[in-house]
């Protein structure tokens, strides 16, 4: 007697397991039961377990009879014809899913051609084993799991046109590449996910060799024509958003020109792009501190007795302006209201971002690279056909991380640009490697995807023959531009008087524990007090009860709260942390008396 | 002659250095020769000296720390060696210098005095070596529910391996077992609890009784004989090395255990000190790291500068710092100034981290000296 378990819950026993499995997944083919119905004989334990429960993974899989898949030739003709549909084929029998526990008796061959009498089922295709984008890398079963899977992360990350409809959006944030391409070497997956109504790369000749040492530790090199040419070039479009908000008391926010006598008032300058409804226009260039949209709010805190004071009846100012280091073009312009009636107006800045040096590029086989040096067209090596290559990519990116799929890809381009054709590239079914070189040794060229190059600057001929092809390049949001920073002097915090951190506040950079460390070992221990010196600040100390002292500034008199002003006091320099540390002392109830001592 | 300038050297250079000099001088040399040969050497070790005021601590700390942090990745592709489990690696080096007092896997490397190195009868010495209790010599245990008894049949082969016979047994059991009637019957032991009991407390005495110490070393888990150059020693998993030095065919002089406590209790905490540069330069070895010495030493010195063991925790070494902001800094910091309030503490602001806390020049380096002159 075989116990059998739905859902984990016993619900009673059968004679004979195998034939109680084999008739439920019969009824499942015919249709009598949910396609969602999975059940699994455990021989070990002997007892079988029915699920039909919610949140299993599952994945469809072609039944096979005999040997034989029972889809067949007039499935997929009615299939093309649009006669049936997928679901026809999940009631017919013919596909059905499997979850975690069926697929441990299931025996599931790769290929139709692998089919033997014992198998149950076959894969719809190889690749479904792989997510989309690990599908979107060609030729993935030439290189390491691990480098498909980075490729397939840094895919997520390309610069690309990501939705027709982008110049009517208002997206936070996004950023658009100019002349985008679609792929030579490519897989099914491409067609399946409409990649070229959205693509986000471009296809260029990458030459493997080193130029001039700029592209080591994984730079790259890239040339300033190809560039000039719309190589990465794309936008970045950044929105800013006011509206007209109300308030208690029949006060609302007004978006306009603010007057001069406003408190918080900028300067003229900065409201110069404004027209007279206090938004700016469209094509203006902005740069740091302009306003976009000019507004002004009622005071903050309104009171009865504020009414005669005439200070705090005045409104301030809460305009939108370009934070530091923010730059670019007014682009678009939408006025219009929001859920409540109240105005609202958003701002689309653009700012056109031009390959420069740092900025982040990658193959689709986890081979990305920081731009090392943009080189001149006429500087660039040249084959002897005359092309010259759009990127040089160090060879040393090749033998540790052995993507080879980086190197077919380079071959299959080639040929595809040559024969004016796209290659099939899809994971485990791509064209051979092999049918790729005679195609390309019938094409005029050297099989091995090598070929004699020319010293750009010299015209010398080059000892090596330098591996050349074309690639499909992404060029990734990770720019520059945005991350840039230095600082000198700057804002500090309001507790600690420390400088901020961090680049949108202009932020200082952080000399840390391990960083202090380095200077105690080297015994530089003035020089240490120095870096430390961001919050230094004098502070008057009581020689009598050792507490902090007061200094009065209008009478120019030292004082102790606690023993008056007939005591010694003292300036010290100490840091306005520890000053701090010490008030939070004396809020816990502990005396922190400081004894000061001559120096010398 | 040459020795006379050996001797006017001693003091002035370490022996270690002098004896070295002495062995590789030429057969055939004047004393002029030797006496400049000492001479630069003097000079270099001078120069190789420390300097007042060098950071000698956090040096140690910053070489051993950057190279424990090449080997948190390294540390799991080096597990067991020769059957016998060790903790290698980062775990091994933080168990060291934290001064644990029980050890995830401790060990005895057990040297023999000859004629017992050579290897005859090694597993016998080394069976006898290995903690045994009742359980390992039996085999089978039953409950005589009539009699109220517990029998204990012996394996005879076990026994006759480990060199002891049933009198032997009786005897460790009769002692383990206070107020309990033991007697030998064939290859059996029957074993009559002294008052009468029920079914259930017989099966407790049933679980103790296997637990009764026969032979060997308490605490000796596992032994490995092994062939080290000409001699065998044997290996142990587990260590007690006071009970090990009892015996007679151990090599007191070169007997060793990785556990620090118990060579400081033992041996005392010199030995202590030693152990643990031997045991972290093991660690540091193994996983292919290279760090001088000295940097151990003067960690194995700060732990064992008291008479006893002070690992590098808020418990140890940071404990006896004299600085409360120092303390303070390194975890656990409320609990610091409170306790430093309650008794009206004082920092004079004498070490690093108090004079960074307060943006004061460290004293350290060129923080260290002052400039005295007369105050006119």
């Amino acid at each position: 007697m075989t116990e059998v378990f739905i859902n984990s819950k016993f619900k009673g026993e059968v004679d004979d397991p195998k034939k109680f499995v084999d008739s439920i997944i019969e009824e499942r083919r015919k249709g009598n039961l949910s396609y969602n119905v999975n059940v699994v004989y455990d021989e070990e334990s002997d007892l079988i377990n029915v699920d039909c429960s919610k949140g299993r993974l599952v994945r469809p899989l072609i039944v096979v009879k005999n040997g034989k898949p029972t889809l067949t030739d007039k499935h997929i003709s009615q299939l093309e014809k649009g006669e049936i549909e997928w679901e026809d084929l999940l009631k017919q029998g013919v596909i059905e899913y499997l979850d975690a526990a069926e697929e441990e008796n299931a025996y599931v061959a790769f290929f139709e051609h692998e089919l033997t009498p014992e198998h149950t089922h076959l894969e719809i295709h190889p690749l479904s084993l792989l997510g989309l984008t690990a599908s979107l890398v060609p030729y993935g079963n030439f290189s390491h799991a691990v480098r498909i899977a980075i490729g397939s992360k840094n895919q997520k990350q390309a610069i690309g046109f990501y939705a027709s409809n982008f110049a009517v959006r208002m997206d936070m944030d996004v950023n658009l590449l100019h002349y985008p391409q679609t792929p030579l070497v490519r897989s099914i997956m491409y067609d399946i996910a409409d990649y070229d109504k959205h693509p986000s790369g471009q296809n260029i000749v990458v030459a493997v060799m080193s130029y001039k040492g700029y592209n080591i530790e994984d730079a790259i090199v890239i040339n300033k024509g190809s560039v000039d040419r719309g190589f990465g070039r794309s936008s970045y479009f950044r929105p800013a958003v006011s509206e007209e908000l109300r308030y208690a008391g029949g006060l609302t926010d007004e978006i306009c020109i603010p007057d001069k006598d406003i408190k918080g008032y900028k300067s003229e300058v900065d409201y110069r792009h404004l027209e007279e409804e206090g938004v700016i226009y469209p094509e203006a260039k902005v740069a740091e501190g302009d306003v976009l949209i000019g507004k002004t709010s009622p005071p903050r805190f309104l009171s009865s007795m504020d009414e005669y004071n005439l200070t705090s009846n005045i409104r301030r100012e809460s305009s939108v302006s370009l934070k530091h280091g923010e730059h670019g073009v007014v682009d678009f312009v939408l006025l219009t209201e929001n859920g409540e009636g109240n105005k609202l107006v958003q701002v689309r800045l653009r700012d056109l971002r031009i390959p420069e040096i740092g900025d982040k590029f990658t193959s689709r086989h986890g081979q990305k690279g920081v731009i090392g040096m943009l080189v001149p067209h006429s500087d660039m090596p040249f084959t002897a056909s005359g092309i010259t290559p759009d990127l040089c990519f160090s060879p040393h990116g090749i033998p540790s991380r052995m993507t080879i799929s980086h190197l077919i890809e380079m071959v299959g381009a080639k040929v595809g640009a040559l024969a004016g054709r796209r290659i099939e590239g899809t994971t485990f079914t791509a064209e051979p490697e092999k049918a790729l070189r005679e195609e390309l040794k019938r094409l005029g060229f050297r099989d091995n995807g090598t070929e004699t190059m020319y010293n750009g600057e010299t015209g010398e001929q080059m000892l090596a023959k330098v591996y050349i092809g074309n690639m499909f390049y992404l060029k990734l949001k990770h720019m520059v531009a945005n991350k840039l920073h230095a600082r000198a002097r700057g804002p500090i915090q309001l507790l600690t008087r420390q400088p901020t951190e961090g680049r949108a506040k202009e932020g200082g950079l952080r000399l840390g524990e391990m960083e202090k460390d380095t200077f105690v070992a080297h015994g530089a221990s003035l020089l240490l007090k120095e870096r430390f010196d961001s919050d230094k600040t004098l502070v008057p100390v009581c020689e009598q009860c050792g507490l902090l002292a007061v200094f009065n500034e209008y009478k120019n008199k030292m004082y102790c709260p606690v023993c008056g002003d007939n005591v010694e006091i003292n300036t010290v320099e100490i840091s306005y942390a520890f000053k701090l540390m010490l008030d939070e002392f004396k809020s816990l109830g502990v005396y922190p008396k400081i004894e000061l001592k001559d120096k010398f | 002659m040459v020795e006379t300038i050996f001797k006017s050297f001693k003091g002035k250079l370490p022996d270690k250095i002098l004896d070295d000099v002495r062995e590789n001088l030429p057969s055939k040399i004047t004393k002029d020769k030797v006496k400049k040969i000492l001479e630069q050497v003097k000079k270099e070790f001078d120069e190789m000296q420390v300097e007042a005021g060098e950071s000698v601590g956090l040096v140690a700390a910053e070489s051993i720390g950057e190279q424990g942090t090449q080997m948190t990745l390294n540390t799991f592709h080096y597990a067991g060696v020769a059957e016998m489990n060790v903790t290698v690696g980062l775990p091994r080096l933080i168990e060291i210098l934290d001064g644990r007092k029980t050890l995830s896997t401790p060990m005895m490397e057990v040297y023999l005095k000859p004629p017992y190195n050579k290897g005859k009868d090694i597993k016998k010495i080394a069976l006898s070596i290995k903690e045994t209790k009742l359980d390992d010599l039996s085999a089978e245990f039953s409950i005589n529910i009539a009699d109220l008894i517990v029998e204990v049949v012996i394996n005879q082969k076990t026994l006759e391996l480990m060199g002891l016979d049933m009198k032997d047994v009786v005897k460790a059991v009769e002692k383990g077992m206070k107020d309990a009637e033991v007697k030998a019957k064939g290859d059996a032991i029957i074993i009559k609890p002294g008052k009468e009991e029920g079914i259930q407390e017989l099966y407790k005495l049933k679980e103790k009784i296997k637990e009764i110490h026969i032979g060997g070393i308490k605490g000796v888990k596992q032994v490995l004989p092994v062939r080290r150059g000409e001699e065998f020693i044997i290996i142990t998993a587990g260590s007690n090395l006071k009970v090990a030095f009892d015996k007679e065919y151990v090599d007191e002089e070169r007997t060793t255990t990785n556990n620090i406590h118990e060579v400081a209790e033992v041996l005392g905490i010199e030995a202590a000190r030693q152990t643990i540069i031997n045991e972290v330069l093991k660690v540091i070895e193994n996983q292919g790291l290279n760090i001088d010495k000295r940097h151990m030493m003067l960690v194995a010195d700060m732990m064992c500068n008291t008479g006893t063991i002070k690992g590098i925790t808020r418990y140890g070494v940071v404990s006896r710092k004299s600085s409360v902001l120092a303390r303070a800094s390194f975890e656990t910091p409320i609990k610091h100034i409170i306790s430093a309030a309650l008794v009206g503490e004082r920092d004079n602001l004498t070490s690093v981290v108090e004079n960074v806390m307060l943006n004061q020049p460290v004293p350290v380096g060129t923080g260290l000296p002052g400039l005295i002159t007369k105050a006119k």
